[in-house]
């Protein structure tokens, strides 16, 4: 049982420090400022510029998050505060089939759906000459894929708050949408926040979906109907060529570890934020 | 005033409204798509072999490299998984019952792995492979995806075990029962469906996730039988026949889409109903 | 003789497998505290919440029957409930603060009434705050959270927002049991003091705080109304032998 225990308890740690140990090569003689900012990515001149990846995955992150937030939200008021009991049970098994479909099958439904859609139909309706495989594809399949996270979260936020807050608000005259926005969003509004920080950590690493519609070009995208490319996606891509070119492999393995970062900066930090909160 | 804010929540009800047909038409498009593609794909001949020669360019053979492949792989991941998780969910629950800090940090960083995305494990896999000259194989896939569901394994079981009301712990102390013996009769016993769902679950992230086997279980045409050789998976026969040019190895894709999904549809539906009958169980306690 | 201030008729309440509420008839009497006495699970809570519609909350329960207040049915599904909620005051078990500063629990209830001007506001919270013997506490600390007070000043706060709504009746649901004796003690004087201008209607399981604060007696058992009447009878001369058991201690 110990055993077991300090293996899970140490993972972290120990990701971190071999991805670490991998990238300090590369750490070393380029420094953390010019990977980050650095804009050229050739790796076979030896040059690892990840300004590229990083703008990538924020825009696409931000993007799906913009995406589902307002859509969660408006749900989970929905189904915890307006619709009959009986609905949140029809919900529960659509979150969790959309939880559980696989990565790649979204990205089948994002090649086979919305590239399409948005080469055919958004781009020339907007005069935007475009593949299809964009920012915004990923951004779309991304924000549908993390829908079921955050929405359950955010059900259970809505849920957890008592009934008696709810009648106070109420006895004092307040129609139900008033309570609703004064008392019920205010009072969930930490618990709102941590949902979307932990589905924005959700988003940031997923890989092969975005992989699959996202267009994989090297390049800072000017707008969501350029192609684009992730970290994650940097990673699935070109792991097969590691052992070819020299430090190359210190540079995916660095990818891998500011994933790693953000992902447990961002988990960290929301949870602080959390049980900070609750303890008013 | 009054008037004012009728509207405004109007306005309000239905966009929530639309939301929520929203998030049921798009469950409905992807159930639909991957269907409608996959059933035109699909055929008895591609679930029931290998590829053959010229399979790439759109010859004769089928996916059972990967569907075979998939289900060795998630299952031995899930064993493995289950064989290190339930002794710390129970050490958590039943040794640790008490000491809150403990259990809360311990909780806290499990949370954290949960949220590492998947292909961190598949570089982490891949650098301990060439560290020790491991090559892309059945095994280190296994041990991969194994880490990548560990949190998810622990957790849920966790939150079952932690369902076991105290009084029935007190009860068998007082029986004289030993705390080891306790652990494995009583916990597993009052939580066996909930386990069950938590493996369910397991199983499901495990046969779905593509960026943790991407480096490590590699791929091959032939069905898996070593744990020293690579390993064919659904998520990747998906992803490479799709990258394809030729329009037949796409066509396939969908078809291999089809049988991931519905394994999927297939395991969460079971653990529902399990999980049903459990929350049945529990208001009866 | 007495004015009644809220009259109840064949009110029914069902849940989906129970019936709560088994044809209630009683009239709590105006300018006076009413204590609505009996064991847990009686459903004095939900006869107290059909009083002010917070019932609707509540899909799987129906209600039937009439309610009377000025001679209006506040049952009535046309009647005005946000009009109706302003004209009760709600006190709960455990008190419940809005997620808003100190100064905004109240002002919150002062523009629901509709009172606009700040200045005006502002007066006003300080008379509320001052009613409620709260303001002494918290006159340099108006701008914090309300969820960083003691339970008793919490339960204080809720009063005056209570209070805010400028009620006719005030509803308190057990509104004690989760205070220290001081605070409690102050609650029920504070009952007392305001009577006069308000009909107060206390849920309460614990005979000894009927005893202390009632006027009026209105015994529930297993969803019925026992026995009703003022206070002194009640106590000295009950008509019923369920209520004789009851005072006796003999209920549990």
């Amino acid at each position: 049982m110990l055993i077991s225990l300090s293996l899970v308890a140490f993972l972290p740690f120990l990701l971190f420090s071999v991805l670490y140990f991998k990238s300090f090569l590369l750490l070393r003689d380029f420094g953390l400022g010019q990977l980050i900012f650095s804009h050229s990515w050739h790796p076979s001149r030896g040059e690892f510029g990840f300004y590229p990846f990083i703008i990538g995955s924020i825009w696409v992150t931000l993007l799906a998050i913009l995406i589902s937030t307002p859509i969660c939200l408006l749900t989970a008021i929905n189904v915890t505060q307006y619709a009959r009991k009986r609905f949140l049970r029809i919900m529960h098994p659509v979150i969790d089939i959309l939880a559980g479909i696989p990565s790649v099958v979204y990205g089948v439904w994002g090649i086979l759906v919305i590239v399409p859609f948005i080469s055919r139909y958004l781009g020339p309706w907007l005069g935007i000459k475009t593949m299809g495989y964009s920012i915004l594809a990923a951004a779309f399949v991304l924000s549908i894929m993390i829908i079921p996270f955050i929405l359950n979260i955010m059900i259970e936020i809505f849920k957890t708050i008592p009934m008696e807050l709810k009648e106070a608000a109420l006895s004092l005259g307040s129609t139900k949408w008033q309570m609703v926005k004064h008392v019920l969003l205010r009072k969930a509004l930490p618990g709102i926040i941590a949902a979307v920080g932990f589905g924005l950590a959700r988003a940031f690493g997923e890989t092969m979906a975005v992989l699959m519609v996202v267009g994989n070009v090297v390049k800072v995208p000017t707008s969501v109907f350029d192609p684009g490319y992730t970290l994650p996606a940097l990673i699935a891509n070109n792991y097969g060529e590691v052992l070819s070119i020299p430090q190359y492999d210190s540079a995916l393995m660095f990818a891998a570890l500011l994933l790693l970062v953000v992902s447990l900066f961002f988990n960290l930090l929301m949870h602080f934020f959390i049980s900070r909160y609750n303890k008013y | 005033m009054k008037r004012r804010l009728k509207v405004e929540e109007a306005f309000f009800r239905v966009m929530m409204n639309l939301s929520t047909a929203f998030i049921l038409l798009i469950l409905g498009v992807i159930i639909y798509s991957v269907f409608e593609k996959g059933m035109k794909a699909i055929s008895w001949e591609m679930l029931t072999s290998i590829p053959s020669g010229g399979y790439y360019y759109g010859k004769g053979g089928g996916i059972l490299n990967a569907i075979v492949g998939s289900m060795t792989l998630a299952f031995g991941a899930t064993i493995l998984a289950f064989l290190i998780g339930l002794p710390v969910a129970l050490y958590i629950n039943v040794f640790l019952h008490g000491k809150k800090k403990l259990v809360n940090l311990i909780r806290f960083i499990l949370d954290l792995i949960w949220g590492i995305p998947s292909i961190v494990y598949g570089a982490f896999g891949f650098t301990l492979m060439v560290l020790v000259g491991l090559q892309t194989s059945l095994l280190a896939g296994i041990i991969t995806v194994t880490l990548f569901i560990l949190p998810i394994m622990i957790r849920s079981m966790d939150e079952i075990l932690r369902t076991v009301p105290d009084g029935l712990m007190e009860a068998t102390y007082s029986l004289g029962s030993n705390k080891s013996e306790l652990a494995f009769k009583i916990f597993t016993r009052q939580s066996v469906s909930g386990i069950i769902t938590a493996v369910l679950l397991s199983f499901g992230r495990a046969i779905g996730d593509a960026a943790s086997v991407l480096f490590t279980a590699g791929y091959t045409d032939n069905l898996p039988n070593s744990l020293m050789e690579p390993v064919a998976t659904l998520p990747l026969s998906i992803f490479f026949q799709l990258s394809s040019p030729v329009p037949e190895v796409q066509e396939r894709a969908y078809a291999s889409a089809l049988v991931l999904t519905v394994i999927i549809l297939i395991v969460s539906l079971f653990s529902r109903g399990l999980g049903k009958r459990y929350h049945k169980t529990k208001i009866n306690f | 003789m007495m004015e009644t201030a809220i009259k109840i008729n064949n009110l029914n309440v069902f849940a989906e497998k129970s019936q709560i509420l088994k044809n209630i008839n009683c009239e709590i009497p105006k300018n006076k505290i009413t204590v609505i006495l009996g064991p847990s699970g009686c459903g004095k809570t939900t006869l107290l919440k059909c009083m002010n519609r917070l019932t609707d909350l509540y899909p799987e329960l129906k209600v039937s029957g009439e309610i009377l207040i000025n001679d209006k049915n506040v049952l009535d599904p046309d009647a005005d409930i946000y009009k109706l909620r302003q004209s009760m005051g709600l006190l709960s078990q455990r008190p419940y603060p809005l997620p808003m500063t100190i100064y905004n629990n109240i002002a919150y209830a002062l523009k629901l009434r509709g009172v606009k001007g700040n200045r005006k506001i502002s007066l006003l919270v300080m008379d509320y705050l001052r009613q409620a013997n709260l303001y002494e506490e918290v006159r340099k600390r108006l701008k914090e959270p309300a969820s960083k007070l003691s339970i008793g000043q919490q339960q204080r706060l809720c009063l005056a927002r209570g209070l805010a709504v400028n009620p006719e009746i005030i509803l308190a649901d057990e509104p004690t049991s989760a205070l220290d004796p001081i605070s409690s003690r102050f609650i029920d004087e504070k009952f007392q003091e305001i009577k006069t201008n308000y009909t107060i209607v206390v849920v309460t399981h614990i005979l000894r705080q009927a005893r202390r604060i009632a006027d009026h007696v209105i015994f529930m058992y297993l969803g019925e109304v026992i026995e009703q009447g003022p206070a002194a009878q009640f106590f000295e001369n009950p008509r019923e032998e369920q209520t004789r058991l009851y005072l006796d201690g003999m209920f549990n």
